[in-house]
């Protein structure tokens, strides 16, 4: 991808992470959210994986946000009078996160790694993603069907009301 | 027009995840806590193919597609506890429900 | 690079103005007089310019989009004004955005490049149309969500749950015809349905894929909530549902958004099981007939043919959904989604199993 056109959406997904992050309203902030998924699935077809780029758009922006908007409308959530909790924690939890991110930076950015590996014609199409999960990762994935039925029991379960 | 060097997503990727973490610390309401938690998930599928790209591997584009399972079968099951605990302790603060007995 | 950029842009563009909003256009004027013929009435007739009143087409196409921009824009008081304003504009965009992998001709040979008609040719095109399908959800929720009225937000979720109950039904039916044609880019199902079986029959998705096609239809039908699936909006009992609130412009955008995801259904059902842009016959020399009789045509004229059939295609298949809607009555909200989880998505899932089956057996076959 052209380096100007990621740096342009990289300032976009910063912005959206901190709507996300910093907003009053819980509405505003999973809006944030489709936001950023949105802008990260743009990353990822610039990346060669359109597969995982339009899946994430299905699943995660066209489900996951819905699934969290739902419960807000839900539960009334109001905006809150109490944002954050107090002024220690929030001075000790951005120091903690700017020294994480400072560490992660510090250990990648010492890899000559570069984006310029010639890569074939179907990298990232469904044939290859299904390829690799039909062959070598098939029992994991029989494993991840089994997790989501016993998720969506459990959600059914959890969420019902005690008659 | 020149490819963009790897490490540039990675970095990316770490400022992402700092945001969602520090999200997770400093946020009381829940569902925030838990958007932020998702925010957290992202960073991490984007270093995944970034990598995948860099070394011309599909397997890190799988382990994106496991990745957004799991989080989305946590989602699930995360909501519903949210929704139980609503129901019970009437408050999405996460400072209020602190204690084990009602 | 700049040239190849600017062709898609073309092709684009002339999707746009020449098929999607003509069609639309022609389906909003449909909606009034194919619903006054069907209600043995006579429609709207009465706005004329100079004397010509065109049948209503100057009524409806030219009076009522005035009236609505010209409106003025009422928003009640206490509303979140940053998500009454984006969710017409979430409603609209995505149903716009999915028509860039909808192939509306075969080749078009210009000098000596040869442009595939189709805006974008992603080798995950249909998924993509799913995905703008999920992503059309976000207007109607907070549409409800931002009115600050009950009755909006009632039409908003049930809007959303339907929405995203029959999104299922949907991508499972489509499943059966990635399976027939193996492929995921709607360019490539389209030519492989110029194919003749034993010599003379255009070997359309239909015949492959029936019920696909019948819970396709009915899925999409269902996902643009036009009757009998409009409890969202439901004009007897919601006033107008989760767009209640809007006025003006913004109804116009909500209005609009109907009738481009009726003729988004409409594109899909065509290129997926009618054969899209294809002539039955026409390849891209000339007629190959039955019968071994040859007519040679030249290129261009193949083009203009198959953007025609293109085109009637789609003024067929709205002026179904709109026959549906004045015929049917409403589903009651229970009937509706049961019959998304209850009826569609086991059938669906029928469907994919049997032709996965029959595919394998036929290429153990052969």
């Amino acid at each position: 991808m052209n380096p100007v056109a990621f740096l342009v959406l990289a300032a976009l997904t910063i912005a959206a992470a901190l709507t996300v992050v910093l907003h009053r309203n819980p509405v505003h902030s999973a809006l944030g959210l489709v936001s950023t998924l949105f802008l990260l699935s743009v990353q990822f077809v610039g990346l060669d994986a359109e597969m995982v780029a339009v899946l994430q758009i299905i699943v995660y922006a066209g489900a996951v946000v819905v699934l969290f908007l739902f419960v807000i409308m839900l539960l009334n959530l109001q905006i809150e009078v109490r944002r954050t909790g107090g002024p220690v924690l929030v001075g000790v939890a951005g120091s903690a996160a700017v020294a994480l991110a400072a560490l992660i930076v510090r250990s990648v950015a010492g890899r000559p790694a570069t984006g310029a590996v010639e890569v074939p014609a179907g990298f990232g199409s469904a044939t290859a993603l299904g390829e690799r999960l039909f062959t070598a990762y098939l029992v994991p994935f029989e494993l991840t069907s089994l997790l989501l039925l016993v998720a969506v029991i459990g959600a059914v379960v959890l969420a019902k009301k005690k008659a | 027009m020149g490819a963009t060097p790897t490490s540039w997503y990675l970095v990316l990727s770490a400022i992402l995840f700092a945001i969602g973490a520090a999200g997770v610390l400093v946020r009381r309401n829940l569902i925030v806590i838990f958007m932020a938690i998702e925010l957290c998930l992202n960073a991490v599928n984007l270093t995944f193919v970034a990598l995948a790209r860099s070394l011309g591997s599909v397997d890190g584009q799988v382990i994106v597609f496991f990745v957004m399972t799991v989080a989305a079968a946590e989602a699930a099951v995360g909501l519903a506890i949210i929704i139980a605990l609503v129901r019970t302790r009437e408050t999405t603060n996460a400072d209020e429900v602190a204690t084990l007995r009602w | 690079m700049g040239v190849d950029a600017a062709i898609i842009a073309g092709k684009a563009l002339f999707l746009m103005l020449a098929f999607v909003l003509q069609v639309m256009a022609l389906g909003v004027w449909f909606e009034r007089k194919v619903s006054a013929v069907i209600q043995d009435r006579i429609g709207a007739n009465r706005a004329s310019i100079f004397g010509v009143a065109a049948m209503g087409i100057v009524n409806t196409l030219v009076a009522d989009p005035i009236k609505f921009l010209l409106k003025e824009d009422v928003t009640p008081a206490n509303v979140d004004h940053l998500l009454h304003a984006m969710a017409p504009v979430l409603s609209l965009v995505p149903a716009l955005l999915a028509f860039a992998v909808i192939p509306f001709g075969d080749v078009l040979q210009v000098g000596d490049r040869v442009i595939n008609l189709q805006p974008a040719s992603l080798n995950v095109g249909l998924l993509y149309v799913l995905a703008m399908a999920s992503l059309s959800v976000y207007g109607v929720v907070l549409a409800g969500w931002a009115s600050n009225n009950r009755w909006s937000l009632l039409g908003g979720i049930r809007g959303s749950a339907q929405m995203i109950s029959y999104e299922i039904a949907m991508g499972l039916a489509l499943i059966g015809t990635v399976v027939v044609y193996n492929t995921l880019d709607l360019q490539e199902m389209a030519r492989a349905q110029g194919h003749l079986l034993w010599g003379w029959l255009p070997a359309w998705g239909i015949l492959y894929q029936p019920v696909a096609f019948v819970i396709f239809m009915t899925a999409g039908v269902a996902e643009s909530k036009r009757i009998p699936f409009d409890l969202p909006e439901s004009e007897s009992e919601l006033v107008a549902g989760y767009f209640t609130e809007y006025s003006g412009a913004k109804h116009l955008m909500f209005m609009m958004s109907d009738f481009v995801e009726v003729v988004l259904v409409s594109a899909l059902v065509t290129v997926l099981f009618f054969g899209g842009w294809q002539v039955p016959w026409l390849f891209r020399d000339g007629f190959h007939l039955p019968g071994a009789a040859f007519v040679a045509v030249p290129s261009l004229l193949v083009t203009i043919l198959q953007l025609t059939a293109f085109g009637l295609k789609l003024i067929f298949f709205t002026w179904l959904q709109i026959v549906i809607r004045w015929t049917l009555p409403r589903f009651r909200y229970d009937q509706l989604m049961r019959l998304g989880w209850q009826g569609l998505l086991p059938l669906a899932l029928a469907n994919v199993v049997v032709t996965a089956l029959v595919v394998l057996l036929l290429e153990r076959a052969a």
